[in-house]
């Protein structure tokens, strides 16, 4: 029997779907049996940054329809060993689907895959709900920003009141040049205000932007600061104990050789 | 250039401004404070109170601001009601 996750924010252009789609092919990556939900329905997302969207004959609304069978709306990546996504339907909307069914479609599919990841919907309402509803952890992705960190905060009172205790915080897009002038919250002070437990720390990364360009999960480029943050989010949830990453080492090699000879500002 | 921001900073790093702004306008998020709760509030508050004292009732005023707490000076939610008396009502006379 697997886990179900849901990746939520309340906010929308956090970075909810990239995390998701990269934490799935980082526990495939680690042996386990994957399947990623997108529960965005009507805002279908997480097929075009996986890279998969060219073959989806049946999406999540089918297979709670009962128009297909739940195996024949899996598609497999055929590039990552075990990994599987769900895809949302582009043509309906939040209301096609009820929290029951939805938690009938977890548990399904926590039978057959060690982890489940759900890609919440931005917002409370209905989306919300349903990608909830068959969920026993909850990650809520933030921006060090206030409008991200102040629905952070209604989305976790949210979550307790659903009965989804201990939700874990990944802080998406901190910028540590400015953190460093003062000019951006920094980890502590996000951990301080949401008061819950931090997952990982993912950089500002122009390789994320090109990595979702192209459809491939920027957690398989090893030279990219966000891929490491993502791969070690992903070994966390496996019960890995993985030391958060020194942020410091953002640096280049030729910024690191200006600041010994004293060239550096 | 760097002497001018300097003396820009009054109030501080622009992410104190964030961090502070962001506390206040969650201790009203999390209290759900609506003026339906507070109403609520101010009808109990009159009904008790005239027992005793003869208020301005259009006067009476309850809101929720924070407050430094006495002790360490770490800013705390606090409900402030404002009620101004008309009379004292002695009840010993009566």
């Amino acid at each position: 029997m697997g886990e179900a996750i849901v990746i939520t924010s309340g906010k929308g252009g956090v970075g909810k779907t990239t995390t998701t789609a990269n934490l799935g092919t980082g526990l495939s990556q680690l042996g386990y049996k994957v399947a990623v939900i997108d529960a965005d329905i009507g805002l279908r997302n997480l097929d075009v940054v996986m890279g998969l969207e060219n073959r989806i004959v049946y999406d999540l609304v089918d297979v709670v329809e009962g128009v297909c069978r739940l195996k024949q709306a899996l598609i497999k990546d055929k590039r990552y060993e075990g990994l599987f996504l769900l895809p949302a339907a582009q043509t309906k909307d939040k209301n096609a689907v009820s929290p029951e069914q939805m938690r009938k479609l977890t548990n399904d599919l926590k039978e057959m895959f060690d982890y489940v990841l759900v890609d919440c919907p931005a917002g409370i309402e209905q989306g919300f709900k349903n990608a909830i509803a068959g969920a026993d952890k909850a990650i809520v992705v933030t921006t060090p920003e206030i409008s991200a960190v102040r629905d952070a905060d209604r989305i976790i009172g949210l979550l307790e009141a659903s009965e989804l205790r201990d939700p874990l915080l990944v802080i998406n897009r901190i910028r540590i040049d400015m953190v460093k002038r003062g000019d951006m919250m920094n980890i502590e002070d996000m951990i301080d205000i949401l008061a819950i437990d931090l997952l990982g720390v993912v950089p500002d990364d122009e390789a994320i932007v090109i990595s979702t360009n192209k459809g491939e999960p920027v957690v398989n480029e090893n030279t990219s600061l966000a891929g490491q943050a993502y791969r070690n989010i992903a070994k966390r949830i496996a019960g890995e104990n993985v030391p958060f990453m020194n942020m410091e080492s953002n640096e280049s090699f030729v910024s690191k050789l200006r600041k010994l000879f004293g060239l550096a500002k | 250039m760097d002497f001018l921001k300097f003396f820009n900073r009054d109030t501080g790093p622009s992410k104190n401004v964030a961090k502070e702004r962001l506390k206040l306008v969650l201790v009203h998020d999390r209290t759900n404070c609506s003026p339906h709760f507070l109403d609520m509030v101010k009808d109990d508050i009159i009904k008790i109170i005239s027992d005793y004292v003869e208020i301005d009732e259009s006067g009476l005023e309850v809101k929720l601001t924070k407050t430094k707490r006495d002790s360490d000076d770490t800013m705390m939610p606090a409900l402030v009601a404002n009620i101004p008396i008309k009379k004292m009502k002695d009840k010993s006379r009566t």
